[in-house]
């Protein structure tokens, strides 16, 4: 399950934790990932597993879209741009969801049966449920391919470059508008990767990415922002937290145990486990 | 340029005092319910955005948690009222001093950390709050309390054939938040918090106190949105967890004072004049269908409007400044 945070978060790590740009529609984004998974199983009986990469795709094109046309306004503001940011977001957010309900109605969706879903495989004589041990495969995957862009690729290089100074990236020929569109489009993909999976095991509705958003939230800054790997660590110790507070907490307050690990970590260290920032 | 400053703090008293007048007023021609309804909410709104900006506005502390105390308020004042038989009013004190201490207490360990660390801390411990009361039995849990009915009375603050009381209320609220802004914002705390926002270093080695003066900007924040909260108790008669203490309302509280003008005077109330009609008629004109429409309007309504005006309705109004160059 704490992978499976991860995967969430590491779209979020790009966005938010590398880009700087606050999305709060992230969550959205993941519901309208497990949407396309669920249609492209109920219409042509696509396992999601096979579709994954088609959502993906998919999300890659919207978010660099929705880069260009609403975020690049948002980031041009001058004068508290963080507020424009997140209600900027916010809104989209909302929208989103308005349209998911509207055309997807507030019916809990679900696909019944996938390749993995409801399969258990035994490791070493423990059960694990497929789905979720393929979503923590995938998980470390994307990790460790969005540490190599990051850190190994001239393109990862021109996104931190850009967050540091967009100003002298413009005077060496970088167009920033390309490399954070770019950026946008591969925090995008990969949280369509985590609705892909994700949709074999939960049920789909319109507001369901608001629960998850919140919990990528703090597994990026208890990570610490900047740090890919801090990412990927924070999404192993929320999925730790979480077990533990379930065997001693009733399960409705679980995420207790998560945010309190949060504020625990940034008090004694505020720029969270890995931060550069 | 003193003298233009106490000219300005004079000018900006006399239309409070005129706005307010008229508004008092505004009951004796409008007796449309409906319409009160959504007085009475953007008043509530212009109360506790006002009160969310002299932390988040004029300290530059951006909590997006005050549901927190906006909830404690209504919480205090409903558990007071329904297990012991405390008057709201009192409750609604006990409520403010509550959140205000809780306030305090929270603010030791979070006003260490700064920017994203500090608004996830703030989202997070809202949250938290939010779990707990969804899990406290003796509060309720999930099913949150029914305020029990017992007529019309200024003693309990409770109405059922009228809303006037409610609607003189929100305003005395409104009236309350906008003039404690107005006091503090020419107060050495005004100055202080100004000096913090733009920079805490300098304005820690030129002597100003940064963490006693964001713990005074959250104290007295606090207090005000939880006397909101238990207004809010009182005026629905019904709360639950997720209604009075959900991740919307630290949103809702945000949203007029950035739309209007964030650390402004004015900010909030003219961006709750604004956004809060429009919210309540959209869900009134497209919420019926269910399908989501007054989502997708006031959606784009928020996402056009801090496009267009990142630093608020209110820079429409004022003058460039004098950079003091002469030409």
């Amino acid at each position: 399950m704490g992978l499976l945070y991860g995967l969430i978060a590491v779209g979020l790590a790009l966005i938010f934790g590398l880009m700087d740009v606050t999305n709060f529609a992230h969550g959205e984004f993941l519901m309208i990932a497990m949407y396309l998974s669920f249609f492209l199983f109920a219409f042509f009986a696509i396992d999601p597993l096979l579709s994954a990469p088609l959502v993906a795709a998919a999300l890659f094109i919207f978010g660099a879209v929705i880069y260009l046309l609403l975020v690049r306004f948002a980031m041009r503001a001058k004068a508290n741009a963080g507020m424009v940011q997140i209600f900027t977001t916010f809104g989209l957010a909302i929208v989103m969801r308005g349209l998911a309900q509207y055309f997807f109605t507030p019916d809990y969706r679900s696909i019944p049966q996938s390749w993995l879903g409801g399969k258990t495989i035994s490791v070493g004589g423990i059960f694990l449920p497929e789905p979720q041990l393929v979503g923590a495969l995938v998980s470390i995957a994307a990790f460790a391919a969005l540490y190599f862009f990051i850190h190994r690729t001239d393109f990862g290089r021109a996104i931190e470059a850009t967050r540091e100074d967009p100003g002298a990236v413009a005077l060496v020929g970088i167009d920033k508008n390309r490399v954070f569109a770019f950026g946008w489009g591969l925090g995008a993909a990969l949280v369509g990767l985590a609705g892909a999976i994700m949709a074999v095991f939960f049920y789909i509705y319109p507001d369901v990415g608001a629960s998850f958003a919140l919990i990528a939230y703090v597994t990026v800054a208890l990570g610490g922002f900047g740090s890919v790997f801090g990412a990927f660590a924070g999404g192993i110790i929320v999925g730790l937290v979480e077990a533990v507070t379930a065997l001693v907490l009733p399960p409705s307050l679980k995420s207790v145990g998560i945010y309190s690990v949060y504020l625990l970590v940034v008090f004694i260290r505020p720029r969270g486990l890995f931060g550069s920032m | 340029m003193d003298k233009d400053f106490a000219a300005r703090r004079r000018r900006d008293l006399i239309i409070a005092a005129a706005l307010a007048a008229i508004a008092a007023l505004t009951p004796l021609f409008v007796k449309d319910v409906v319409v009160q309804n959504i007085m009475i909410l953007t008043l509530m709104y212009a109360g506790l955005s006002q009160s969310w900006n002299i932390l988040s506005g004029y300290c530059g502390q951006i909590s997006l948690g005050h549901a927190l105390y906006f909830g404690l308020g209504a919480y205090t004042t409903e558990l007071l009222f329904t297990k012991f038989g405390v008057l709201p009013w009192f409750g609604m004190l006990a409520g403010g001093v509550v959140s205000a201490l809780i306030a305090m207490g929270l603010g030791y360990p979070f006003f260490r950390l700064r920017g994203h660390y500090f608004v996830i801390a703030t989202i997070v411990i809202a949250e938290i709050g939010l779990l707990l009361f969804h899990n406290w039995e003796w509060a309720g849990a999930a099913m949150g309390i029914t305020i029990p009915i017992r007529g019309d009375s200024w003693l309990k603050f409770q109405f059922l054939r009228t809303k006037l009381p409610y609607f003189y209320f929100a305003l005395a609220l409104c009236c309350l938040a906008w003039f404690v802004t107005w006091w503090l914002e020419n107060s050495k705390w005004g100055f202080w918090w100004r000096a913090v926002k733009d920079n805490p270093e300098a304005a820690e080695s030129l002597g100003v106190d940064v963490f006693n003066s964001k713990m005074g900007a959250a104290a007295v924040s606090a207090f005000l949105v939880a006397v909101g909260g238990s207004f809010y108790a009182q005026f629905v008669s019904y709360i639950d967890p997720e209604s009075v203490m959900g991740f919307q309302f630290s949103l809702l509280m945000a949203l007029p004072a950035v739309l209007g003008g964030i650390g402004t005077l004015w900010g909030p109330v003219l961006g709750a004049a604004i956004l809060i009609p429009l919210t309540e008629l959209t869900r009134f004109k497209f919420g019926g269908s269910g399908r989501g429409v007054d989502l997708i309007v006031y959606g784009t309504l928020i996402v056009l409007i801090s496009l267009a005006l990142p630093r608020g309705l209110l820079s429409l109004f004022s003058r460039p400044k004098k950079t003091g160059v002469a030409r």
